[in-house]
């Protein structure tokens, strides 16, 4: 059949069962506009390309599958850089497709050209320059196939106006059904070494204080219940990483909870003092690591990735296992399902934990009367006046850091954020790719004031698309998470990290785009300001939570101290560790 | 990939890495080693026997980075097809030279001497220069270029090291 590249990159999209995509035209890609009016495909009109990046990121997050964005070229692209990147350090399967002026044009700093896929060569996991229209099909299969297989990531396929423009003759292609993808240096490896699983079970077994180090690459390998079941079959304790929350349910009694720089006591305390730590899906990340040779002394160590270059590249494994985790997961349940998990005696271990639990729970100073509004405590009330399997996505700070403290993660896929990259701005829009995904879910975001003035024009996306989302709003009129650095090693000396009591007035800036707004100052409004916004369901709903400016995230890992260094909150700061 | 690294017991490593032959291939494999902080000493590129691929010989400092963390995310590259590791011991390794000395009329004999023995060309004479050529083990290139510098080197070229794995060592 005779197409041109435009329609023919649209049928590809429609092939690969893409529904949604979020976007804003421009010279460059306007062809492949045109195509999408008579598509099936929806197409949602950001205001800011960064909007459309972090929204396909928060779909991705939600659903599991590929979010897709489109933009045109140079200003177009290079605003969708900072979403790519986020999405490769968190192992987000994206497919970003940008406009790029005529293939003759490449090279003559054309207008609006700018070199995209130089410039997004070590944000992306791939990219593509496509230079032929019949290319164009089994380009977007590759896209596709890349982006979600192996380590997941972003993948961009960037689009020469001429072979999509149906006026130019170097758009004409001949469509067929069946094209092959040409990959010969792409061969992900997901099955497993039948030898090492059998060193990991054997270690494992013989471990007095194992820990299971649970990382995001549970979630992209859809190993929960896997888990679980590895979990509850030998006993051994779990952390969940930021990446990882909602992995393994919190309320578990194995789970200890976030580890690494603001993790809880018994999280980052567990691991410092393992002799095994069984690393699924983790990358021994420095905030999750601290200093890294005071990081677990005495553990030995069974790291398990899909990703070979991450085996050895912080800490030497004693057993490595290339692979899928969900496949490794389950070739480990299965041994010990046929031959035991062993009887090592680990009551010493448990009564450990169980003395750190009880000794060093997540605190913090509850308001006295008259006393502004603790951060915390919002994050408690909006949680327990929420369906369980609510999604919650953050921006980057100390909202984000007590969100993932003070929530309870019981089920995957409801925890959104900005891990590796730590972007502000990514939570309105994450949030709202997530609603997207999921439209039948509850939706909070929970961002700071610095993050929210990021990218809060999304809101007007999500006004004019229908997109629900709700917005608790931590404003405590700082970047609080640098302020907070700066009251603890300069000598609480306050640079640039003081935004305004005052403005931007967030009510009425959340009317204006069409959402309802609330202001919440006293924590006696707090949960009826929550149980309205969960009435709301046809706009976006916005609260301003005035909340206190000096309050700070503990545990605390000051940076580059060992794990072992862990600052408490003050009230447990005289207890025996 | 091979699934088994040699013990690496010199400084410099050369890899053979055949990658898909597609624009911007080249760019990819610079811009990881310098994303990555490995060092590269030397690299040479040509095309293979089958159009669709290339050859990247690449000499790595291993004092910069791990080998095995080179080849892993080396391998992570989409266009990367195979990567081989060549142990300078069990390899044949070869670099071209080609140099322009001074050299009066007076000391060309002993110069000629020189070239003879380390097994290289006379490409031509100049009234007071010579161009030679060298095709050899890099250390023995290394050593021939220390050799010329008394006779003072107007312009010289090396390719960087192409290799081989030994007969009775490929795999
Ligand atoms: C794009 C970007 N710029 C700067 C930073 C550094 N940074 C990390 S947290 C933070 C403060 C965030 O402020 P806010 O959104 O108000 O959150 P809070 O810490 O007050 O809860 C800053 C500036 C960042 N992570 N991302
Ligand atoms: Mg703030």
């Amino acid at each position: 059949m005779q197409m041109d590249g435009g329609q023919a990159l649209i049928r590809a999209l429609e092939l690969e069962g893409v529904d949604v995509m979020f976007g804003l035209p421009g010279g460059a890609i306007l062809p492949v506009y045109d195509p999408i009016i008579d598509s099936s495909i929806r197409h949602i009109l950001v205001r800011h390309e960064q909007g459309a990046g972090h929204m396909a990121e928060g779909f991705a997050h939600a659903t599991g599958r590929p979010g897709v964005a489109m933009v045109t070229s140079g200003p177009g692209a290079t605003n969708i850089v900072t979403p790519l990147c986020d999405a490769h350090m968190d192992s987000v399967p994206l497919v970003v497709i940008t406009g790029q002026v005529p293939y003759a044009a490449i090279g003559t700093d054309a207008f609006q050209e700018c070199d995209t896929t130089g410039i997004t060569q070590s944000v992306t996991k791939h990219n593509f320059l496509v230079s032929d229209a019949q290319d164009i099909p089994r380009t977007i299969k590759e896209a596709f196939h890349i982006a979600t297989t192996g380590r997941p990531g972003p993948v961009l396929v960037d689009i020469p106006k001429d072979i999509v423009d149906p006026g130019n003759p170097r758009s004409a292609m001949e469509w067929t059904d069946d094209v092959e993808m040409d990959l010969p240096g792409y061969n992900p490896r997901t099955d497993v070494d039948p030898a090492a699983i059998r060193a990991a079970a054997e270690m494992i077994r013989a471990a007095e204080r194992p820990v299971l180090y649970v990382g995001g690459g549970v979630l992209k390998a859809r190993a929960a219940e896997a888990l679980r079941r590895l979990a509850e079959m030998t006993g051994i304790h779990v952390v969940t990483t930021l990446m990882a929350r909602g992995a393994f349910p919190d309320s578990h009694e194995l789970c200890l909870g976030m580890p690494g720089m603001h993790g809880n006591f018994t999280a980052v305390t567990a691991m410092q003092e393992a002799d095994l730590l069984i690393a699924l899906g983790a990358r021994f990340d420095d905030r999750v690591t601290g200093r890294i040779d005071g990081f677990a002394p005495g553990a030995k160590i069974i790291h398990v990735d899909i990703d070979a270059a991450e085996l050895g590249k912080v800490r030497r494994p004693d057993v490595a296992i290339q692979g899928d985790c969900r496949v490794a997961i389950e070739a480990l349940a299965e041994v010990f399902a046929a031959d035991g998990a062993g009887d090592t005696d680990r009551d010493a271990w448990r009564s450990r934990i169980s003395g750190w639990q009880e000794r060093f729970p997540l605190y913090y100073e509850p308001s006295q009367p008259g006393d502004s509004l603790k951060p915390q405590f919002v994050i408690e009330r909006l949680r327990d006046a929420t369906p369980d399997d609510t999604i919650v996505a953050s921006g980057v700070g100390q909202h984000q850091m007590w969100a993932s403290q003070y929530w309870c993660f019981d089920h995957p896929y409801t925890w959104v954020n900005s891990g590796g990259l730590g972007t502000m701005g990514f939570c309105i829009p994450a949030a709202i790719g997530a609603k997207v995904g999921c439209p039948d879910k509850m939706v909070w975001a929970v961002d700071g004031d610095g993050c929210f003035q990021m990218t809060a024009q999304e809101l007007v996306t999500a006004t004019v698309e229908n997109i629900p989302i709700k917005v608790a709003l931590l404003n405590n009129s700082y970047l609080g998470m640098v302020r907070q650095w700066q009251e603890m090693f300069y000598d609480e000396r306050y640079s640039e990290v003081f935004l305004s009591k005052d403005v931007p007035d967030y009510k009425a800036w959340a009317e204006a785009m069409g959402c309802v707004g609330m202001r919440v100052d006293s924590p006696e409004d707090v949960d009826a300001a929550i149980a309205k916004a969960n009435e709301i369901d046809d706009r976006p709903v916005v609260i301003d939570f005035r909340v206190s400016a000096s309050e700070k995230v503990y545990p605390m890992v000051p940076s580059g101290a060992s794990n072992s260094d862990l600052v408490v909150p003050p009230s447990q700061q005289d207890l025996p560790r | 990939m091979a699934g088994k690294f040699h013990v690496p017991d010199y400084r410099y490593h050369t890899l053979v890495v055949k990658v898909e032959n597609k624009s911007g291939v080249l760019a990819r494999l610079a811009a990881l080693f310098s994303r990555r902080g490995f060092n590269i000493e030397s690299l040479a590129v040509a095309p293979t026997d089958d159009a669709r691929f290339s050859r990247i010989t690449v000499v790595v400092d291993l004092e910069s980075a791990p080998l095995e963390q080179i080849i892993k995310q080396l391998d992570k590259l989409v266009n990367v097809v195979e990567i081989r590791e060549l142990h300078p011991g069990h390899a044949v390794e070869r670099e071209l030279m080609i140099v322009t000395v001074e050299a009066g009329p007076d000391r060309r004999d002993e110069l000629v001497e020189h070239l003879d023995r380390a097994g290289g060309k006379v490409l031509s004479v100049g009234t007071d220069s010579m161009m030679l050529s060298l095709v050899g083990p890099p250390k023995r290139v290394d050593d021939f270029e220390e050799l010329l510098h008394p006779y003072g080197i107007i312009e010289l070229q090396r390719t960087g090291r192409v290799a081989l794995a030994n007969l009775d060592e490929a795999d």
